[in-house]
């Protein structure tokens, strides 16, 4: 960590880097008892957003992440952590299966967006994602999204429509990526670094604009310090849900109202206008 | 067909405006004639408002501003809007290559004569009263920022409350950029409120006009109880470009076109312009029969 802020663009680096920890590092080192849980029931079985069930801090959880991988051999199978249409549907029927038996969600962010492709679109990646926010507003457990690298957009949203809203240090959590965002409005995707700075995309500033509940300290660089990271992760995720709980007791009907008309008045506040 | 009589009865009623696409003919209202972008034939331009603004030979539907799109839905004088004082910010001191954000909106805004991108209010459709939501695609593509996103969960509770169907009608580029993540945030607000709409047992039509894009798509309009699109719109996730350049792939014909949904089983119906309100008239009809769930959630 420096003092200095680091410009947004050397975030964008950190946050994409290569040996940055991934989802399944972090069900690896906070659960046990991990069992994936794949496939939509529809179409396929995404790779690029995973899911499954585990115990975390003595409860069962459902874990839900974008998955990118390690190497480009790993990257090609996870497909860079695009989501395609059945990944968001698996994630959709998981949030409802955590409805179902009470379990709390876990979502880890970390994807460059849902993917652009001719199979996603004919499969509906639109409405597949529309489906997941859809569901997750209304969800009767206590869900908390923490991003761990990459928030690109709509499919970064698709999981974050949570009750806590964590970021890591050296996260970011953009509407669109800088290079699209420069190449539409500077028409020169080189100016990436230029539209990171104005769009205000990394943690801290978010936070600042009331976005972000909380911003996780990396105690170096989460690509040098995977396991420090890692656990400190869990450590305000762990103080978040015992939050939650506490407030919304699993289980109690009038809990579960409330804690739903409480995320609906988060998200309905968010937005900056005036009225003359 | 009452409705078109009675269009038709209404003609030359619209606010001169500039055209709702670039890429089509100038349409001013001195302009005797417009050139149709599709089959390339010249129509007198009182024949087009006639006809709705679609081409009278290929049927091609031009884009409408949201006041001609009000104009052509709503009953005579029914339409009263909500909301005009809620204006945007430019929160993030947001600067591109052309200049600033707030610049940006001040220069569209004399350039439209609108606000902002979203339109909403009431009005009778075919005697029902509906809360309606139209996207104007000639403010910065209709992109959805805090305004829109705002006016259109405002749109929403008023509907609840007072128990009638709410119709949005999307032409979208997607998220607005210059407002950042408040943007995109949009999205899970905008679901958040039809996601209460539906537990009050209220209905949510959308209709899809070209072009459809990104945030919009994925978030308030694709979880409408019922989806109809205009023929030929566009409508997606990712832009055809965007799609092309990443995969390298030749598109199939017809991708993304309202057919290509219907094919797809994304959308309910197609539903040429002509048609569109007694349609619409219908359904309200039919909806305001609905027997809300004993015990849902409001």
């Amino acid at each position: 960590m420096t003092d200095a802020p680091l410009a947004a663009w050397d975030r964008v680096k950190l946050a994409r880097h290569p040996d940055r920890p991934h989802v399944l590092d972090y069900i690896r080192d906070l659960t046990r008892d991990f069992v994936e849980l794949h496939g939509d029931r529809t179409f396929g079985d995404d790779r690029a957003l995973i899911g499954g069930i585990a115990t975390f801090n003595g409860r069962t959880v459902i874990v839900l992440g974008h998955q990118k991988g390690s190497d480009t051999k790993e990257n090609i199978a996870r497909n860079f952590g695009m989501a395609r249409p059945e990944g968001y549907r698996k994630a959709e029927r998981l949030m409802r299966h955590a409805e179902k038996f009470g379990f709390p969600v876990l979502s880890f962010i970390d994807t460059p967006g849902a993917e652009p492709g001719i199979g996603s679109e004919e499969r509906g990646q639109a409405t597949a994602i529309a489906e997941s926010l859809l569901t997750m507003a209304g969800l009767a457990v206590p869900t908390i999204a923490l991003v761990i690298g990459e928030g690109g957009s709509g499919g970064a949203l698709a999981i974050g429509v949570a009750d806590r809203i964590l970021m890591l240090e050296n996260s970011i959590y953009a509407v669109a990526s800088p290079e699209a965002c420069a190449a539409i409005l500077w028409k020169d995707a080189s100016k990436a670094a230029e539209a990171a700075q104005t769009m205000r995309i990394t943690a801290n500033e978010l936070q600042a604009f009331g976005l972000v509940d909380e911003v996780i300290p990396e105690p170096a660089p989460a690509h040098e310090s995977p396991r420090g990271t890692i656990k400190a992760a869990g450590e305000v995720i762990a103080r978040h849900l015992n939050d939650l709980l506490a407030q919304y007791p699993p289980g109690d009907p009038a809990a579960a109202d409330r804690l739903i008309a409480s995320r609906y008045e988060r998200f309905r506040n968010i937005g900056a206008w005036t009225a003359v | 067909m009452p409705a078109m009589r009675e269009f038709l009865g209404r003609r030359g009623k619209f606010r001169p405006q500039p055209p709702a696409d670039s890429r089509e003919a100038p349409h001013i209202p001195d302009d005797l004639w417009t050139k149709c972008p599709s089959c390339g034939d010249l129509i007198y331009t009182k024949e087009l408002d006639r006809t709705n603004r679609v081409c009278p030979k290929c049927h091609h539907h031009f884009r409408l501003r949201a006041r001609q799109r009000i104009e052509s839905l709503t009953d005579p004088d029914s339409f009263v809007e909500w909301d005009v004082d809620v204006r945007p910010q430019d929160p993030l001191d947001f600067v591109d290559g052309s200049g600033g954000y707030a610049d940006k909106l001040a220069q569209t805004a004399k350039r439209t004569g609108e606000n902002e991108s979203l339109v909403t209010g009431e009005a009778l459709i075919e005697g029902r009263p509906v809360a309606l939501a139209v996207a104007d695609f000639d403010f910065l593509g209709a992109s959805m920022g805090s305004v829109f996103g705002e006016k259109l969960v405002r749109a929403i509770e008023r509907a609840a409350e007072r128990r009638i169907p709410v119709l949005t009608v999307s032409a979208s580029g997607g998220a607005r950029m210059h407002e950042g993540l408040l943007s995109l945030m949009q999205m899970a607000k905008t679901v958040a409120a039809l996601n209460r709409l539906g537990h009050a047992g209220v209905p949510h039509i959308a209709l899809l006009t070209d072009p459809c894009y990104g945030g919009v798509t994925a978030s308030y309009a694709t979880v409408a109880d019922i989806i109809i699109a205009e023929p030929k719109a566009l409508i997606g996730f990712a832009g055809p470009r965007v799609i092309e350049q990443i995969t390298k792939q030749k598109l199939p014909e017809g991708f993304q076109t309202a057919e290509f949904l219907l094919d797809h089983g994304m959308i309910d119906a197609i539903v040429p312009r002509d048609v569109l309100r007694e349609t619409l008239g219908r359904l309200f009809v039919l909806y305001s029969k609905a027997v809300p769930r004993s015990g849902a959630r409001t």
